[in-house]
């Protein structure tokens, strides 16, 4: 069976899955060559191909006016058209992908399986991974039946990206399968969150910090150690009670999600509810002077010190250093 | 507007812990109680509103036995004009696909505008509403967070990454999966169960529904899920010793060589 | 009047008498009038009973309407207004007797020919003069100084304060003009005046006044009088001086209890609720009629909004103004003039917001203040009963309410672990639910079961009842929440059936005594459960173990800290106990106690609020908590003794948002006692 990953793209560099998927691909259907899928017009769909070629030994390009913006509804019948019988469709489980996999598994006649964040691997027509439920609390093994092709979406962050971009891939312009494409959903227009002007679901270094700081005044330090970090200043949910940060900083279910790739998590303890926001799989390094802080638990790195003494020594260290 | 929506019962899970049963192929269940899954509240409350501004009719239809009943009489306490209740024992073991089949019978025997689920269950798939989409070969919209009703068609609002919101226009007859935060449901109490405790609410078998047992249940699923376990809990930290200053050293190199450092 | 006098009204002129028989006449007429159509609103509104305990309530009258008991506690408005209204009730009769004089000559109240006759004069007199300077002072205090409490937030209407100026102007009319009166007749009389009143004034000042110049004088103060006094009586009734004729009324029918909850509707018992309709107050008429009384009773002296917590921490309620505005929607809808509305108009929404009403901790500070007896909680409770009805529940508290509704407790932790606690208490503790009985009752309540810091509390009890050789034990695991909030929160069926289930936990216990730590449980089991056997705060118990000495404590810790308590709103304000807290912890010898002066006992200041508020997001400035915890610093304080562990929750949180860790604890009564109790 043919494995396709369907790469999503913006202003032309590929999204960040893109390599995950790839990864995903050698761990479920290991041997694989998958083939990356990708939609869209022009220029920036163009320079999207060129960067996941390195990645993939085949790209097939969808060039059309109406998938200048992705749309399931488009995308859907298009992936029905191109695509053998019996294939395999991976992508990653993001709201595109939410929004086009369940039905499109069904227009295929292939198995659905969501959300996937560990493989298994394939045993005849037999594609194994795990999935994850109730909120995390515990893990599945699921088995699905695969003999008809599949619809399989990745959760981010599950795979270790595949960096090697070894392939030099030959872009196939498969365009004509876009022509007369139509739905009954019209895209309008996107609009922005209005995060004011912080915004850290879009940072990839967060220094977070609790209620171990003590005092409102102490924030100073970890601003200063931010600022030396090139990184943004996030909270758990005391902070913003006290009111001594705004709302869209903080972290937590009841807050924002944030998928950083390093995490300082200073005086936080490390509560289900604050976890809950953090997503991906970080580098965390986490500072509190109580050692059974369940913080300790998920984070790589631990230190039980005082933030207050270890923070402006580090934030000195980053600074002499530049 | 003639609006179906599906509901799942799930187990409620705010203080739950759920942990994985003795022998592994279910969750303890003993100590859970159950509810409406959160996301389908959030549905209901939205059609029930359009109703109460456009008017029409709001049925409410799950999948299960007598104890789901309980969840659509809920939901009917809350303000959803009919219930239906889908029950045969050739309906266990369905996966995402066997139940938008048996949700997709039961729409062909309404009339209806528009069909409503939840974003997402318990089991985080977030698969049947599309599923029963291209089944019924309507139009699709999921993570929705926003519907305008317009003459033949809907303007709505999804949810999408960054918190941003992408607005489209879709042709009803459609299906809408519901994001958690479209409004603020309302509550319902003790006394608004009690008034519809005894209201009828219609069974549906899968003959009456003209459902081929073979193409649900246990049967007719493609996807199985083997067991529960619980994913081994990281080793924890690594734990950095040493002085104010060493300490400070150390976090500095770790952190450079992560990438926390521009 | 023994002397014939040279001149009077009545003999003036046919027109003069024929004007001043009409006056009275259109003026009661008119009267009359406007106190009909005030009245056609209490009678459409909900049933009230309020004849019970007619002893009880005649003292009220005697000690809250007569003796003016809650004035003096603003002193200045309070002795002011004291003189008002004293000086009111003696120039009652003399206003009675003007009005008579108008058209018959020389008449007398009966009775007050002779002796009485000439006291009374005296009186009357020196009364006018002293309302009169009480009246320039009022004045020039309204007029020149803001006051704080008669502000008038921004969107809810002009200023009062030109209202206030005019009634004040008008008294001073009343009073100069009877004075004026009898100045001029005095002088035409050579008569005594008692010395140094406004009469005695005026008749010296006219003293040498040709007789025909007096009796213009005399007529023409008469006419003002007359004309004033009518003109001042039906204006009562639309403003805020309308409790000058309902406070009588209002005092009388006042709450008897502190503590309880009015039924959903008075004459339905629980069984019948079903049948209703409608739960709770939608629309002004669904207020019972002592409720609307109250509306007309307000003074808007701001008193209650002065000691309303959430005002204070500018949440969006004003008790003043749920009274006020209230009042004027039910002017409006039922205006003097005109058809009464007959569409039913929602108040939330309308006059009132949601957040206004779910900001009310239900604290009770302001029934506490009113002088009037004007009453609120029931009002919050019945506005939040309509919002129930209607789904209108905000999400935050939607959560708890279900988890109490699935397994008895706002945090939806497993039944099972509700007496996991009894672990960790260092004492064997009975439970029902293994079987035992005992004696006394120990009713946990939810936070202390459950919130890890508050399991503590119940650990340290177990502790002192244990020491105090008390036969106690728990229920466990069938013990539900109190409901305690849930009903204040206007889920009156939620409340019911937990209610129920431990009724019957606690009547199958046999336990001839229940004692708590929990000051919501008290109130609840005390005053919203019924047959239940006594019950007691555990500073009670304590405060007898003092006196008895069955409780012993060693020396205080830490003498160099200052302690201080804090009065929880359900063990002070509601349920009376305010000393036997301050006895147990004086029982600690060396400990060094002060108050929080001013913010003590019945002024106690609410610490945020428990049950569901602990849950419930509000718009505001401040936190009640940090608020209390800085009286606390200004008093001296550098430990707060609370004893209740909603106190606890948010006076522990509100140090820490105060920034005052290291500068100011909080410890509970019971853990107070227990670290002491000698070994």
């Amino acid at each position: 069976m043919k494995i396709f990953a369907l790469i999503t793209h913006k202003d032309g560099v590929a999204d960040d899955s893109a390599l995950e998927l790839a990864a995903a691909a050698s761990a479920l259907f290991p041997g694989s060559a998958p083939i990356a899928l990708l939609t869209g017009s022009g220029s920036t769909l163009e320079s999207a191909c060129k960067d996941v070629a390195a990645s993939y030994g085949e790209v097939w390009k969808f060039d059309a006016e109406a998938l200048a913006y992705p749309n399931a509804e488009l995308t859907r019948p298009l992936l029905l058209k191109a695509l053998p019988a019996g294939s395999v469709v991976l992508m990653a489980h993001t709201t595109f992908g939410m929004d086009l996999g369940p039905g499109l598994s069904v227009k295929l006649g292939a198995a659905y399986v969501p959300d996937v964040v560990g493989a298994e691997g394939l045993e005849g027509t037999s594609l194994k991974v795990v999935r994850s439920e109730f909120s995390g609390q515990v893990s599945a093994h699921v088995h699905a039946d695969v003999a008809a092709g599949a619809v399989v979406t990745v959760r981010s962050g599950a795979f270790r990206p595949d960096e090697s971009r070894d392939k030099a891939g030959q872009v196939v312009d498969r365009s004509a399968d876009a022509a007369g494409l139509a739905s009954r959903r019209r895209f309008r227009s996107v609009v922005q969150a209005e995060a004011g002007d912080i915004d850290i679901t879009r940072e990839d270094v967060l220094v977070s910090v609790g209620r171990g700081i003590g005092e409102q005044e102490n924030l100073e330090l970890v601003k200063d150690l931010a600022e030396a970090m090139g990184a943004a200043v996030a909270c758990s949910r005391p902070i913003v009670d006290a009111k001594w940060l705004e709302k869209p900083r903080q972290v937590g279910t009841s807050g924002q999600t944030v998928k950083p790739k390093v995490y300082l998590a200073l005086g936080i303890s490390g509560s289900f509810q604050h976890l809950g926001g953090l997503k991906g799989n970080p580098f965390i390094v986490a500072v509190n002077t109580n050692p059974k802080a369940p913080i300790f638990q998920v984070a790589s790195v631990g230190i039980v010190a005082d933030l207050l003494e270890l923070v402006p020594a580090l934030t000195e260290k980053i600074n002499k250093a530049k | 507007m003639e609006i179906l929506v599906c509901v799942k019962r799930v187990p409620d899970s705010a203080e739950n812990e759920i942990s994985v049963g003795s022998d592994g192929t279910d969750i303890q269940r003993d100590d859970l109680t159950y509810g409406v899954n959160e996301w389908d509240n959030y549905a209901v409350e939205e059609a029930i509103q359009i109703t109460e501004r456009l008017g029409g009719n709001v049925t409410v239809v799950s999948v299960g036995d007598g104890d789901t009943e309980e969840v659509v009489r809920r939901e009917m306490a809350m303000g959803a004009g009919q219930g239906l209740l889908l029950t045969d024992p050739a309906f266990e073991g369905s996966d995402g696909l066997g139940l938008a089949r048996i949700l997709q019978a039961a729409v062909k025997k309404g009339a209806y505008d528009l069909v409503l689920t939840g974003a997402q269950a318990d089991d985080g798939a977030a698969q049947v509403g599309g599923m029963l989409a291209a089944l019924l070969d309507w139009p699709y919209a999921s993570l929705v967070n926003k519907i305008e009703v317009q003459e033949g068609s809907l303007v709505i609002g999804r949810e999408i990454e960054g918190g941003a919101q992408e607005f489209s226009d879709i042709e009803t007859p459609c299906v809408l999966s519901i994001q958690t935060g479209i409004n603020e449901p309302r509550y319902v109490g003790l006394r608004g169960i009690r008034k519809v405790a005894s209201v009828e609410i219609p069974v549906l078998t899968a003959s009456a529904l003209g459902l081929d047992p073979a193409t649900v249940g246990a049967q007719g699923a493609k996807v199985r899920r083997i067991d529960y376990f619980v994913p081994p809990a990281g080793a924890g930290a690594d734990m950095l010793k040493g002085s104010t200053a060493d300490l400070a050293q150390q976090l500095f190199e770790l952190l450079k060589a992560k990438g926390g450092l521009k | 009047m023994a002397v014939a006098e040279p001149f009077s009204p009545a003999t003036a002129s046919m027109f003069a008498r024929t004007l001043f028989l009409l006056i009275p006449l259109a003026g009661l007429g008119c009267f009359a009038w406007i106190i009909w159509r005030r009245i056609i609103p209490l009678l459409r509104a909900a049933a009230d009973p309020r004849w019970e305990h007619f002893g009880v309530r005649l003292k009220l009258v005697l000690k809250i309407w007569l003796g003016q008991w809650r004035h003096p506690r603003y002193l200045l408005a309070g002795v002011l207004h004291i003189i008002l209204f004293l000086g009111f009730l003696v120039l009652g009769a003399r206003s009675t007797q003007l009005v008579v004089l108008g058209f018959r000559a020389g008449f007398t109240l009966p009775g007050f020919g002779g002796v009485l006759g000439e006291v009374y004069n005296v009186v009357k007199d020196y009364a006018a003069t002293a309302v009169l300077a009480a009246v320039a002072v009022l004045w020039v205090r309204r007029a020149f100084f803001k006051i704080q409490r008669y502000a008038v937030p921004e969107g809810l209407g002009k200023d009062h304060t030109p209202e206030a100026l005019f009634i004040l102007s008008l008294i001073a009319t009343l009073l100069l003009s009877e004075s004026l009166f009898e100045g001029s007749l005095l002088a035409a009389t050579g008569g005594w005046a008692a010395p140094g009143t406004l009469a005695w004034g005026f008749s010296h000042l006219l003293a040498g006044a040709a007789i025909p110049s007096l009796a213009k004088v005399n007529l023409i103060s008469y006419a003002v009088h007359d004309l004033t006094f009518f003109f001042f009586l039906c204006l009562l009734p639309l403003g805020k001086h309308f409790h000058v004729i309902t406070s009588l009324f209002n005092v009388f029918f006042m709450r008897v209890r502190t503590g309880n909850v009015k039924p959903v509707r008075h004459g339905v018992s629980d069984a019948q609720l079903d049948e209703v309709k409608s739960f709770g107050v939608k629309k002004f008429e669904d207020f019972t009629w002592k409720h609307i009384l109250d509306f007309y009773s307000c003074a808007d002296c701001g008193r209650c909004s002065d000691r309303c917590p959430a005002n204070i921490v500018k949440r969006p309620l004003s008790p003043r103004f749920i009274s006020i505005k209230a009042r004027d929607h039910g002017f409006k809808r039922y205006p003097i003039l005109g058809a009464p509305a007959t569409e039913p108009e929602p108040l939330i929404g309308g006059i009132f917001s949601e957040d206004e009403i779910w900001s009310c901790t239900t604290c009770g500070a302001c029934e506490e203040e009113c002088p009037i007896g004007i009453e609120y909680i029931d009002k919050m409770v019945d506005l939040r009963r309509g919002m129930v009805d209607e789904g209108k529940v905000p999400q935050s508290l939607q959560k708890p309410m279900a988890s109490l509704e699935k397994r008895g407790n706002p945090w939806g932790k497993l039944e099972k672990k509700r007496a996991d606690w009894t672990k960790g208490a260092g004492v064997e503790v009975k439970s029902v639910e293994q079987g035992d009985t005992a004696e006394t009752l120990y009713f946990v309540d939810s936070i202390s079961s459950y919130d890890d810091r508050m399991q503590k509390i119940a650990q340290a009890t177990a502790r002192v009842l244990d020491r105090a050789g008390v036969d106690f034990a728990v229920i466990g695991k069938d013990e539900k929440d109190s409901g305690h909030d849930v009903r204040r929160f206007g889920e009156e069926m939620l409340f019911q059936s937990l209610r129920d289930q431990n009724t019957e936990s606690i009547q199958a216990s046999e336990a001839r005594r229940i004692i708590v730590n929990d000051p919501h449980a008290l109130n609840a089991l005390k005053n919203d459960y019924a047959n239940m056997p006594p019950v007691q705060h555990m500073s009670e118990l304590i405060a007898e173990g003092v006196r008895s000495g069955k409780l012993k404590f060693r020396g205080v810790d830490d003498p160099a800290k200052t302690y201080t308590y804090h009065d929880p709103c359900y063990l002070g304000r509601h349920n009376g106990v305010y000393d036997d807290p301050r006895e147990a912890i004086d029982g600690i010898p060396g400990l060094k106690r002060v108050e929080m002066t001013g913010n003590c006992r019945d002024r106690s200041f609410c610490c945020g609020g428990g049950g569901l508020m602990l849950f419930y997001e509000p718009e505001e400035e401040q936190r009640m908590g940090v608020v209390r915890v800085e009286q606390a610093r200004k008093a001296g304080a550098d430990v707060i003794v609370t004893a209740c562990p909603y106190c606890m929750v948010n006076i522990e949180d509100a140090i820490k948002v105060a920034g005052l860790e290291g500068k100011m604890e909080v410890i509970d009564l019971v853990e107070l006692v227990d670290g002491h109790l000698q070994p």
